[in-house]
């Protein structure tokens, strides 16, 4: 018996249709992934599951039986817990206090228990927790365990993630994998989002793609390969396979030269002595741990803080005193890491938020808007980029992750930069956007504009890098072509080690 | 938080205050109409307790202001204020500049603008009104420069400096009025002399004392409808209220937008006060505001912060001066009463405009809160 059964689920929203006569069945403990790019319809689905939204039609079968979930509430009622991406935690109160919170008043009445409670439970699924500890105090990878014991806590059934390993360091992300097999083998049904094709391949048992709102295939990630599954994902006209050739270099359009900066912020890391050359026509590629001062230097090239005089300078123009919107006429362009509440305004409309940067090409016209020029311009970028969304009315944070990057890439490389600052270009993004956002970068370098590519995936800056450098605590490694450097080379330089074998270097010369 | 008490409650009161999915546009229309409903209720309750018939006390207070052509000139004069000072208030709140010193703007305005008007006791040519409404202007424009000076400069939080900044305008007025601005013939009354018929505002019409500063009020209102809608610098006011850090990252000059914000209220205020003094008051008293800085504030909120909202909005706070001093003349109740209603309005407003992002759902049996949920006993 399939412990959850969806029956023809329909869903429509106005403009579009989320869900269209969805059936999945999920097992008994099975690890099942949800498969599908930003907009396919994976968050409706979830949530209609979760009871947070009511589908228009179809049937919902619980253990056999046909059952609505009004809410959250009654979902959990009947087993279910989820884990959002997004973690809802209290980060002033302890993990105790936090999970206490959505446990039926009965059950946290004696903190003590709760916490012997658990500890036992974080450590028998091996996620160590100490219950006592402040959540601000816990590492992302933590925090999640916090949402999961809290779902563990409550005579679980089935668990739903909605991507869970995208804030997850490798280690952490093996350490989840060995809980959910604990979990699945236990009997407890997992419902498993993500973009990642090798985690899926992984450790989920089953698998359902969607694209569109509609079920577009269904395997067993065991016996196919990655490219079959991503096929099912993107549809047969987007092209899998991406080799780009590397290019060299030009004359020196940024020129970063012993830049060094402490906030007032505590918690920001320092930049040091941070020198760096990049060339038109060339993508430079920095790897590194979030935190290790890529935001800072973020801020520093886009204006968002200023630095010392002349240690920024854009075609042999000293930038480090300008702001933002000074840089931009000088041929630079930045996407930020933060899309919502950064690179586009929530709230406001695409068209607005097209006139957010873009403002300076032809847009305004003696202090008024014209609004001629912003809507060609944004409905430009619409159709080029295959922004999905229902129009240029339609408000920033109603697309998805991936449509909303490529609007705001789209808005970003049609200024036609000579400068383009790239934050995370495909942080969360799903395949389809990510080839189309890589597509798009290279072929604006092969038009002659320097890219400075910040990422934390290694494999997408090997595969569009020309040159590969990597940041930690605020020292930039040795920058060399990206053929030249192997996995561990990066990996060292990541963790910092850059410093010690140049000394080992000179160390053994000596000798 | 004890258990036992939340359960008790949950047994009273059933209910839970739950996040909408995303913000109700609707219920942010119906908001200001259920908190008026509201308020006329309590306004029911309140002359009930005060032992007269409820029904007659409403119809005093909102309705028989405004039975002849003489009543509806007079809301003119006080809508006039009102617009000009929530016309630049809204430019303040859409950047999330909480400017609550119109009132000592307003304040300014009187007295810099009287103080010039008093220059010109003796004269009789129309021009002066020129000098006089641009002193004003410059008074309440220089008032919120304070606040701005030190917003930009000290970060120091502008809801502080602006209360504050209005107590100090309605000392120095005070000051004025009885020592260097006082009237020699004026029997010794804090009073300044009364102004030249040349230093005040044209009427609209010889019967009635309503003047052109309704005019200066709905073309404030349509500059500033404008100005946030189709200027670039609204556009960049609007993203600085919306998501400060997009503002940073586009590169907008947070500073100067703060500036032209404040100024320009404290300018649109500024005139309300000069208009004022020279228009229904006709001399410096120390009263000049019936706190019109304040329902202004009121007016933006209830307004929507929409041009036609705004309009509907100050005519109702207008009426809520003529209501209290209509009962107060035909039913002897205290004038206060127009402080009541209007605090009962933005007390509710304030409640209502909870269902915009929440909504309010029946609990269920079981114990468990959903996500997003904030029960009834935490609250």
């Amino acid at each position: 018996m399939n412990r959850l059964s969806l029956q023809g689920i329909w869903k429509q929203y106005p403009g579009c249709i989320a869900n269209q006569d969805i059936h999945i069945d999920v097992p008994q403990g099975q690890i099942h992934a949800l498969l599908g790019e930003n907009g396919a319809g994976k968050s409706t689905l979830m949530k209609i599951i979760y009871g947070v939204v009511k589908p228009d039609a179809g049937s919902f079968f619980w253990e056999g039986e046909e059952k609505t979930v009004s809410g959250p509430a009654q979902a959990r009622e009947l087993g279910i817990g989820m884990v959002f991406q997004h973690f809802s935690l209290f980060e002033t109160l302890t993990v105790a206090e936090n999970i206490s919170l959505s446990l039926p008043k009965d059950q946290c009445k004696d903190m003590t228990a709760l916490s012997q409670r658990i500890r036992e439970v974080s450590t028998h699924y091996g996620m160590s927790l100490d219950p006592e500890r402040y959540v601000h105090t816990l590492s992302v990878g933590e925090q999640q365990r916090v949402e999961i014991v809290r779902c563990l806590l409550q005579n679980i059934k089935l668990l739903i993630l909605d991507e869970p390993t995208s804030v997850l360091t490798p280690q952490e992300v093996s350490s989840l994998f060995l809980t959910l097999k604990k979990l699945a083998a236990e009997g407890c049904s997992i419902l498993f989002i993500s973009h990642k094709l090798d985690e899926v391949t992984e450790i989920c048992d089953a698998a359902t793609i969607l694209r569109n709102g509609q079920v577009t295939g269904t395997c067993n990630p065991q016996n196919v390969t990655s490219t079959e599954i991503a096929r099912m994902m993107v549809g047969s006209d987007t092209p899998l396979t991406e080799n780009y050739k590397k290019a060299e270099g030009n004359n020196i359009v940024l020129s970063i030269k012993d830049l060094s900066f402490k906030s007032e912020d505590p918690f920001s890391s320092p930049i040091q002595n941070l020198s760096l050359d990049v060339k038109s026509g060339e993508i430079i590629g920095i790897a590194g741990v979030a935190g290790n001062g890529q935001d800072e230097l973020m801020r520093l090239l886009s204006g968002e803080e200023l630095a010392d005089e002349n240690t920024v300078r854009i075609l042999d123009i000293d930038m480090s005193q300008l702001n933002p919107s000074k840089r931009r006429e000088l041929g630079f362009a930045f996407v930020p890491e933060e899309r919502l509440g950064r690179g586009a305004v929530p709230d406001m409309s695409l068209a607005d938020n097209t006139l957010l940067t873009a403002n300076h090409r032809g847009m305004i016209d003696k202090g008024w808007i014209n609004f001629n020029a912003v809507k060609s311009y944004g409905q430009n970028i619409i159709d080029k980029y295959n922004v999905k969304c229902s129009g240029l009315n339609a408000q920033a944070k109603s697309l998805s992750g991936g449509n909303l990057q490529k609007f705001i890439l789209g808005r970003e490389i049609e200024q036609n930069p000579k400068l383009l600052i790239c934050s995370h270009p495909t942080w969360g993004v799903d395949i389809g956007a990510a080839i189309l956002i890589r597509h798009a970068l290279i072929e604006l370098r092969d038009q002659g504009a320097a890219i400075v590519v910040v990422s934390e995936d290694i494999d997408e800056l090997y595969q569009i890098s020309d040159r590969i450098c990597a940041i930690c605590q605020g020292e930039l490694s040795p920058i060399e072509n990206t053929g030249d450097v192997n996995i561990e080379t990066l990996g060292q330089w990541m963790a910092g080690q850059f410093v010690d074998s140049e000394v080992l270097e000179v160390g053994s010369q000596n000798v | 938080m004890s258990n036992a008490f939340s359960s008790s409650l949950e047994f009273i009161f059933p209910f839970k205050i739950e996040k909408r999915p995303s913000d109700s546009k609707l219920m942010s229309y119906l908001s200001p109409l259920i908190a008026i409903l509201f308020t006329l209720i309590s306004g029911a309750f309140l002359f009930l307790s005060l032992g007269v018939d409820p029904s007659t006390a409403l119809y005093t207070f909102f309705i028989m202001p405004l039975t002849d052509v003489y009543g509806w000139t007079e809301l003119g004069i006080k809508v006039a204020p009102l617009l000009l000072c929530a016309t630049g208030l809204t430019l303040c709140f859409k950047a999330k500049i909480w400017n609550i010193g119109a009132e000592g703007q307003f304040i300014m305005g009187a007295l810099g603008g009287g103080a010039m008007a008093l220059q010109f006791l003796e004269s009789d040519s129309s021009w002066v009104l020129i000098p006089i409404l641009i002193a004003g202007m410059l008074s309440g424009l220089a008032w919120a420069g304070l606040a701005a000076l030190l917003k930009t400069h000290f970060k120091a939080n502008e809801i502080l400096t602006t209360i504050m900044l209005n107590y100090i305008a309605l000392n120095a007025l005070l000051y004025f009025v009885h020592g260097p601005l006082k009237d020699p013939n004026g029997f010794n009354f804090p009073q300044s002399a009364l102004f030249s018929d040349s230093s005040l505002l044209p009427l609209l019409s010889a019967d009635y004392r309503l003047n052109i500063s309704l005019l200066f009020g709905l073309f404030a209102l349509v500059v500033i409808w404008a100005l946030m809608s189709r200027s670039w610098i609204g556009y960049q006011i609007n993203v600085l209220g919306e998501d400060s850090a997009a503002a940073r990252y586009a590169g907008f000059k947070e500073k100067t937008l703060t500036w032209f914000a404040l100024l320009t209220c404290g300018a649109l205020a500024g005139l309300a006060g000069v208009s004022e003094v020279t228009g229904p008051v006709g001399q410096l008293i120390p009263h000049v505001s019936p706190g019109y800085g304040y329902a202004a504030i009121i007016v933006v909120f209830l307004g929507r912060m929409q041009p036609v909202g705004i309009l509907l909005a100050s005519m109702l706070l207008a009426l809520t001066y003529m209501g209290g001093e209509m009962v107060q003349m035909e039913m002897t109740l205290p004038k206060s009463l127009t402080g009541l209603f209007q605090g009962m309005l933005l007390f509710f407003l304030l409640a209502t405009d909870l269902l915009i992002s929440y909504r309010i759902i029946r609990i269920k049996k079981s114990n468990v809160p959903s996500d997003n949920a904030i029960t009834v006993s935490q609250g």
